[in-house]
């Protein structure tokens, strides 16, 4: 059984006019795939640099660079709720808020739930400092959170 | 001297701002009209004449760059658009993504006319969703309007423009990692020479500017150089290698203030004026201990410095490494240095690509050290070490590709040199600090 649905061959194959190479749809191509599957594996690794004409080693070397892609091994939950620890949210209560969230759910920054609900990361400056402190979920950001207003989000 | 109105933030407490029928209904697309009727020269002229430098950090004259462009050059020649905004502290960028895309995307065609080029990328940090979102329906309504795609508003120019989306990187942000990123490659800066505007993306040469830039060169064409240059602060006539700092910029505060806030006004402002006029003063009823004038790279004011101009030459002349992002961010006086310095260190450490030994060793090394010192086992001696590591590493001394460990190394330097006396002093007294995230932190 191929890794990459039909639908989802598509929709990579329809990013490439977009650039002059095919390289340059490694991040895209790897979006796509994340977002579907919540992990990349070796075998879509495999696919992707087939449509892409690379060798797999190297998606998976620009893959890794960026150590937002999960592999196989720990998935990413349903949602990903990044807290932010950089400075002003660090002096507005940043740490704290992940902390508190860590407790809440009995879980470590990297972790997913059992239950594959949610995953829990810290994140660096999310570019809305006016509200520190603020939490990403998936890719929409929050400002002003706290524990129970987080918990609120995910809980949706 | 008249009531400054914001023009970059002229439009965003509309309802609806984000619209393309709005935005032709305030003026919109007329200086991309009037562009077209020029040269693309005399466009890359005005700009250069109006002195606007560049708003992501470095400053350098946006005129100018763009006149760095091989001549005559069969092409392609790429735009790239700085969208990747990380530098803590920072988000005007995101505002006028969120807020206003045609003010920007109007910005990118005058920008490609001017060089030349039918092909722009925005490359867009991942985190910023609604702008993505945002934009994503802005290039489509021009698109579907006639103002992308072939034949602009009948002129024969043509222009497309691709949103590209980063993954949580903050060396995307430095130009060449922006161009390796896009190439689907790891983002490594590459070493200069060639500079982008000569062999940049897909090996071509490539312009790489900001997003509040482009906005400004929107209304640059618009209003014209004299009312660009009525606003900011002239060259010092004693330094022949300054170009000044005009027109109007968007300062970020955030920190321990009242009412953290992105405001615009014109280049120059204090810090102080930004703190107590625009962000209601330091937040119960405390003092300002330190104040990061331009996001963290830039290093620290020290309270007694808050009368400092923000303008690109303000910053330098307190000992800070320049205006950076003009994003400002307040520490007060209840706050540990100690903290606020590591904090800045493990973000360095965390994003750096780890290419230069100096910048992936240094950057690490001094997170360890500031660790020791605030569990409680620093030592005296810990502070020279810390300024030896720093003074080692960057452009500037010579040793790095890019300038992140430059803004690494900064404010490890500003902070032991205004702020010794805390540090030797947590260190005498035996202090420790332990975030409250600190265990969990560990497992990470
Ligand atoms: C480590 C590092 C990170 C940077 N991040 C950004 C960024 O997020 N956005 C930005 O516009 N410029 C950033 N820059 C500056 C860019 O390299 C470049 O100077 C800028 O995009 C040029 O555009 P401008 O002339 O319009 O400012 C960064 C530089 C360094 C060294
Ligand atoms: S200075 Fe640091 S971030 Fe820049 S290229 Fe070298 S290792 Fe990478
Ligand atoms: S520091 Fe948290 S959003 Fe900028």
């Amino acid at each position: 059984m191929p890794a990459l649905s039909p639908e989802l061959k598509k929709k990579i194959e329809e990013v490439l006019p977009k650039y002059p190479n095919k390289q340059a749809a490694t991040l895209p191509a790897l979006h796509l795939v994340h977002d579907a599957h919540r992990s990349v594996s070796p075998e879509a690794i495999r696919e992707i640099a087939q449509i892409l004409e690379l060798r797999p080693a190297e998606v998976y070397d620009t893959m890794t660079f960026y150590g937002f892609f999960r592999e196989p091994d720990n998935p990413m939950g349903k949602d990903r709720v990044w807290v932010c620890r950089s400075i002003s949210c660090a002096l507005r209560g940043g740490e704290e808020l992940l902390a508190g969230l860590c407790d809440k759910w009995s879980m470590h920054p990297g972790e997913t739930s059992p239950d594959g609900r949610v995953s829990l990361e810290y994140a660096e400056c999310l570019g809305v400092c006016e509200g520190a402190p603020c939490v990403l979920v998936n890719d929409e950001c929050y400002p002003n959170q706290t524990v129970d207003s987080v918990a609120k989000l995910v809980s949706k | 001297m008249a009531k400054f109105e914001p023009v970059l933030f002229a439009r965003i407490q509309k309802n609806d701002s984000q619209a393309l029928a709005g935005y032709r209904a305030d003026g919109g697309y007329a200086a991309l009209k009037k562009a077209l009727g020029m040269a693309p020269a005399d466009v890359t002229t005005m700009v250069k004449d109006s002195a606007l430098r560049g708003r992501g950090g470095a400053g350098f004259p946006c005129g100018l760059k763009w006149t760095f462009l091989p001549k005559d050059h069969p092409g392609p020649i790429y735009l790239a658009v700085n969208a990747d905004e990380s530098e803590p502290g920072t988000f005007n960028n995101r505002i006028l993504m969120e807020e206003d895309p045609h003010q920007l995307l109007e910005g990118i065609a005058i920008a490609c006319h001017a060089i030349k080029s039918n092909t722009a990328y925005i490359y867009l940090r991942y985190e910023y969703g609604r702008s993505y979102r945002v934009l994503d329906a802005a290039i489509k309504e021009c698109y579907a309007a006639g103002l992308l795609g072939k034949n602009i508003l009948g002129t024969g120019f043509n222009l497309d423009v691709h949103l590209h989306r980063g993954a949580a990187a903050y060396i995307c942000g430095e130009e060449t990692g922006l161009i390796e990123s896009l190439e689907g490659k790891r983002a490594w800066p590459r070493i200069k020479p060639p500079f982008p505007a000569v062999e940049g993306l897909f090996r071509k040469p490539t312009i790489v500017n900001n997003v509040e830039t482009l906005c400004c060169v929107t209304h640059i064409v618009y209003r014209g150089v004299e009312w660009f240059k009525s606003m900011g602060v002239p060259p010092d006539p004693n330094n022949p290698r300054d170009p000044g700092s005009y027109g109007p910029k968007l300062y970020c505060v955030s920190g321990h203030v009242n009412k953290p806030t992105c405001v615009e006004l014109p280049m120059g402002v204090t810090a102080r004026e930004l703190i107590d006029e625009h962000a209601g003063g330091v937040w119960k009823g405390r003092k300002a201990k330190a104040v990061v004038p331009g996001g963290i790279s830039m290093g620290f004011l020290s309270a007694a410095e808050l009368d400092t101009p923000l303008d690109f030459a303000g910053p330098g002349k307190a000992g800070c490494l320049g205006l950076g992002t003009a994003a400002v961010v307040v520490v007060d006086d209840h706050t540990s240095m100690v903290e606020v310095l590591y904090n800045c260190c493990r973000f360095m450490s965390h994003e750096s690509c780890g290419q230069c030994t100096p910048c992936r060793e240094g950057t690490s090394w001094m997170t360890r050290i500031l660790e020791r010192i605030r569990t409680g086992n620093g030592k005296v001696e810990d502070l020279d070490l810390l300024m030896e590591v720093a003074g080692s590493m960057g452009i500037i001394p010579g040793t790095t590709i890019c300038g992140l460990s430059d803004g690494a190394a900064w404010p490890v330097k500003n902070a032991i040199q205004k702020f010794r006396g805390e540090f030797e002093e947590f260190i005498r007294t035996g202090q420790k600090l332990r975030g409250p995230a600190e265990a969990l932190m560990a497992a990470h």
